[in-house]
């Protein structure tokens, strides 16, 4: 039925392939940072992807856990002494934890309902961290050590391009692997309907909850490589505006196609970099991109772009 | 032996008593109709069967357990299952996987097994698929297994819900309405694969409106009619009863009825 | 006895408010099932076009017109461009096209107007009334007495004209009232209009007391969707209610229990109403057929 190589594992290799290859085209550092910066946000597009394209679930507060994930990073080393991979892995935790809590009520509900209260979630995320000026620095946000481990201390642009290339190759081959297999045709299945779903043993608060802290540690781990790379973090990472700019990056590239969420991250971090002009329209822009994307092409780029290849074939 | 009871049910919705105090009793291996007029709460006492609902009152039996209250997928792993009046298929998803997710109760595998792709979910996986296909092929669906749901026309549609039924292995088999929108030589397969269900021990609970189907294939009717159980006997004895045919075909049309051409 | 006061007419000052961004996405939901999230924006429209047109010489009066006009075509062209061409969107997909929306306004009136804290003038001075201790901003009542002539203003339109009746007619029921000549397009167009012109009023009114500035329409937004669950979504009574118990909410927690967390409180309602009483305080339930 299928061939010796299943379309996936070419899409995963193909990527290996890109990343190793596409640094003899950067004419400096500067590239690395903005490549890392697209697999730092691809990786929690690809969280995301699973949650709203596959288990087809909203969530518009993703970004209160890449903010969990940034500040444990930021607090564990300058708080708590704990030393900054240690950190990020507790980050993971909890935001595993907190999704785990929040989730099981949260998945309850539906529609515009689930919507507002991810909302309103995420929100709740900002004003913590915006206000507890003691652990978090405050508004003005707080400098993050580097992450050090043994006597390699990271901090180059070409380090972290690697780090988060390979994270997110391991993410992206992590959701194929889940997308087929017992609990990824479960979550498909609730996506279409929850009640045939059940009827035939698939406990679906359950797989939304665990499609949720799936998506939720995805967010968190790119949290907290985005919080070492820059060496710094403010409140806005949780804020409104990056939900929704992560939810733009997973409906752009495409629901439901992992590839297609490091499109969405490629397109909406790399436009602002090339166009520098257009950064007081930075916000008319993607706007209008949500705008115009959930109204005429609401499956986004790559499925449409397969469709239409595969339309052309015989 | 006693496979699916049912005692006393009732629910209301906003004060219309939908099911008002329904008792059956369905034996192993047997095909059990329900039947009766439009409105007359088949569906809803499917939906109570199957969990979609709370009864207010009464209690459901499977294989002599109290299963009253539980959730839908608690009572799949009980070894009961349902298709759907109004199509639940999983329209994005191809014939085979959706018959695929009908294994889900017993595929054994855990999160970790499935983000890392352990050996034993590449087994599971091969497993599943031909379960899958064998299920499709008892329906007569061999050929469209690569086809995504939403491209299939809606007689084959009927089929796969109850091939996705059969790869749960139930005990019990609850058909809503199957016959629905299906032509003749349709209904007549239809027949064929109830048929072989029995045969394989499955215990086959139908609500159909087709009374020739019923007829045909039936050990034992119920009639329902608001809510209220009318009737309950072997065919030629509920084919017979006035009372039923007075609830179908009105006052006027039972007088008519001895007439009728069979 | 005097901080309870003040905390009570402040909480009833910005709830007023809430209560009108609360109308206006209630409106705009019954008459087309959609979540307006731009609802904050028509606010933040109505307060910064005033001030900036003030600032260019218009006087007060007519820059307050002025402003609420555009507003009103904005929320017209939200509808004609971002609505209408969306179709057979899911709820998801149409608070989606609203969030872009809201995000485009915001980016566009950072780049109209600018980044600063903006005011207009009291109307009667800004010299406090003192009652019972509580010391009162003349602008308070401005703004009651404006969100209540909005209300009963709105409430007389549904109930006495004909064209109101129709508006009733599409929030019941979007079909029938096609297949009874209705034109339920032009009454959702006209649902927009009406919001965005209650959104603009409201900010006008307010922004004497609470200043206004490119972004403050993201934060109303929330709140006003908060405000409208309290009450129950799809109620117009609700809105009203709703606002205000948001507002009294916010104020009292504000001065009794943490200030820093005031915004929270909104939040915390929607979860919680989402959770206890999805149909809020006088919402209808809808009883969902398998």
């Amino acid at each position: 039925m299928r061939g010796w190589v299943s379309p996936r594992l070419a899409a995963l290799g193909v990527l290996a392939a890109l990343i190793v290859l596409l640094p003899l085209t950067f004419p400096s550092a500067y590239y690395y940072r903005v490549a890392a910066l697209v697999f730092i946000f691809g990786l929690a597009a690809v969280g995301l992807n699973l949650l709203m394209g596959y288990a087809g679930q909203v969530s518009l507060g993703h970004a209160g856990f890449l903010g969990i994930g940034g500040y444990a990073v930021a607090i564990g080393p300058t708080h708590l002494g704990v030393p900054g991979w240690a950190s990020l892995l507790g980050g993971a935790v909890i935001s595993g934890l907190v999704a785990i809590i929040v989730g099981r009520p949260i998945l309850r509900l539906k529609g515009h309902y689930l919507a507002v209260a991810t909302l309103g979630f995420g929100l709740l995320i900002a004003i913590v961290l915006t206000n507890e000026a003691g652990w978090t620095g405050g508004p003005d946000g707080m400098s993050v050590p580097r992450l050090q481990i043994h006597d390699w201390r990271i901090r180059s642009s070409e380090a972290w391009y690697a780090i988060s290339g390979a994270t997110f190759v391991l993410g992206a081959m992590l959701a194929y692997n889940l997308i087929d297999s017992p609990t990824g045709r479960a979550i498909r299945a609730l996506h279409d309907s929850e009640i045939a779903s059940g009827v035939l043993g698939v406990d679906v608060a359950r797989a939304k909850l665990v499609i949720f802290v799936i998506s939720a540690i995805y967010a968190s781990v790119a949290g907290s490589y985005l919080a070492l790379l820059n060496g710094h973090i403010t409140p806005d990472i949780a804020g409104f505006l990056r939900s929704i700019e992560l939810a733009a990056m997973v409906v752009l590239g495409g629901m439901g196609s992992v590839i297609g969420a490091l499109v969405g991250a490629a397109i909406l971090v790399v436009l602002p970099q090339t166009l520098t002009w257009l950064h007081d329209y930075e916000h008319m822009v993607l706007g209008l991109i949500l705008m115009g994307f959930m109204i005429f092409l609401r499956q986004g780029i790559v499925p449409s772009l397969v469709e239409a290849l595969a339309g052309r074939r015989p | 032996m006693t496979i699916l009871e049912a005692e006393r049910l009732s629910i209301s919705f906003g004060g219309v008593r939908a099911i008002d105090g329904v008792s059956l009793s369905v034996a192993r291996a047997q095909v059990f109709s329900i039947i009766g007029p439009n409105g007359a709460g088949k569906t809803t006492l499917f939906n109570l069967f199957s969990g979609l609902y709370l009864p207010q009152e009464g209690r459901v039996r499977l294989a002599g357990e109290d299963v009253t209250g539980l959730a839908p997928h608690q009572l799949a792993r009980c070894g009961l299952s349902r298709t759907f009046q109004n199509l639940q298929i999983f329209f994005r998803m191809t014939a085979l996987e959706n018959v695929m997710v009908g294994r889900h109760r017993h595929e054994c595998t855990s999160i970790l097994a499935d983000l890392f792709r352990f050996p034993s979910v590449v087994r599971q996986n091969r497993v599943t698929e031909r379960a899958a296909r064998d299920a499709l092929d008892r329906v007569g669906l061999k050929s469209e297994l690569d086809r995504a749901a939403g491209t299939l026309p809606y007689g084959a549609l009927k089929r796969l819900e109850i091939a996705r039924a059969l790869a749960s292995e139930p005990k019990v088999l609850l058909l809503d309405e199957p016959a629905a929108g299906c032509n003749p030589v349709e209904t007549q397969e239809l027949e064929a694969v109830i048929r072989s269900i029995v045969k394989d021990g499955i215990t086959v609970v139908l609500v159909e409106h087709d009374m020739r189907l019923v007829m045909n294939v039936s050990d034992r009717i119920h009639v329902l009619a608001n809510g209220r159980t009318l009737a309950e006997g072997g065919v030629a004895e509920v084919r017979g009863n006035p009372a039923v045919i007075e609830a179908y075909l009105g006052v006027h049309g039972s007088k008519e009825a001895p007439h009728a051409v069979d | 006895m005097a901080e309870f006061l003040q905390f009570f007419f402040s909480g009833l000052t910005v709830g007023a408010v809430y209560a009108l961004v609360a109308l206006g996405f209630t409106l705009i939901y019954n008459a087309s099932d959609v979540i307006n999230f731009a609802q904050g924006e028509f606010v933040m429209l109505g307060g910064m076009s005033t001030v900036f047109l003030a600032v260019a010489g218009v006087p007060l009066p007519l820059a307050a017109l002025l402003a609420v006009i555009a507003t009103i075509v904005v929320g017209l062209l939200l509808y004609h461009l971002g609505i209408r061409p969306a179709r057979e969107a899911s709820a998801v997909a149409l608070i989606m096209i609203t969030i872009g929306a809201s995000i485009f306004l915001r980016g566009a009136a950072q780049v109209l107007f600018d980044k600063r804290f903006h005011s207009l003038p009291h109307l009667f001075g800004s010299e406090p009334i003192r009652i019972g201790g509580a010391a009162i901003l003349p602008q308070s009542f401005v703004v009651l007495a404006g969100a209540a002539v909005v209300v009963v203003l709105l409430w007389q339109f549904v109930d006495r004209t004909l064209l109101g009746k129709a508006v009733l007619a599409t929030a019941a029921n979007r079909l029938a009232a096609r297949l009874v000549g209705i034109d339920t397009r032009r009454i959702v167009a006209l649902s927009f209009a009406v919001s965005a012109a209650i959104g603009a009023i409201a900010g006008v009114l307010i922004t004497p007391i609470t200043l206004t500035s490119y972004d403050v329409g993201t934060l109303l937004a929330l709140k006003g969707f908060a405000a409208a669950m309290l009450g129950g979504i799809g109620s117009t009574l609700g809105a009203v209610v709703g606002g205000l118990v948001l507002g009294m909410l916010e104020a009292f927690s504000a001065g009794y229990l943490s200030s820093k967390y005031k915004d929270a409180v909104a939040f915390l309602v929607i979860l919680g109403m989402l959770f206890a009483m999805p149909h809020g305080l006088l919402g209808r339930g809808r009883i969902e057929r398998v």
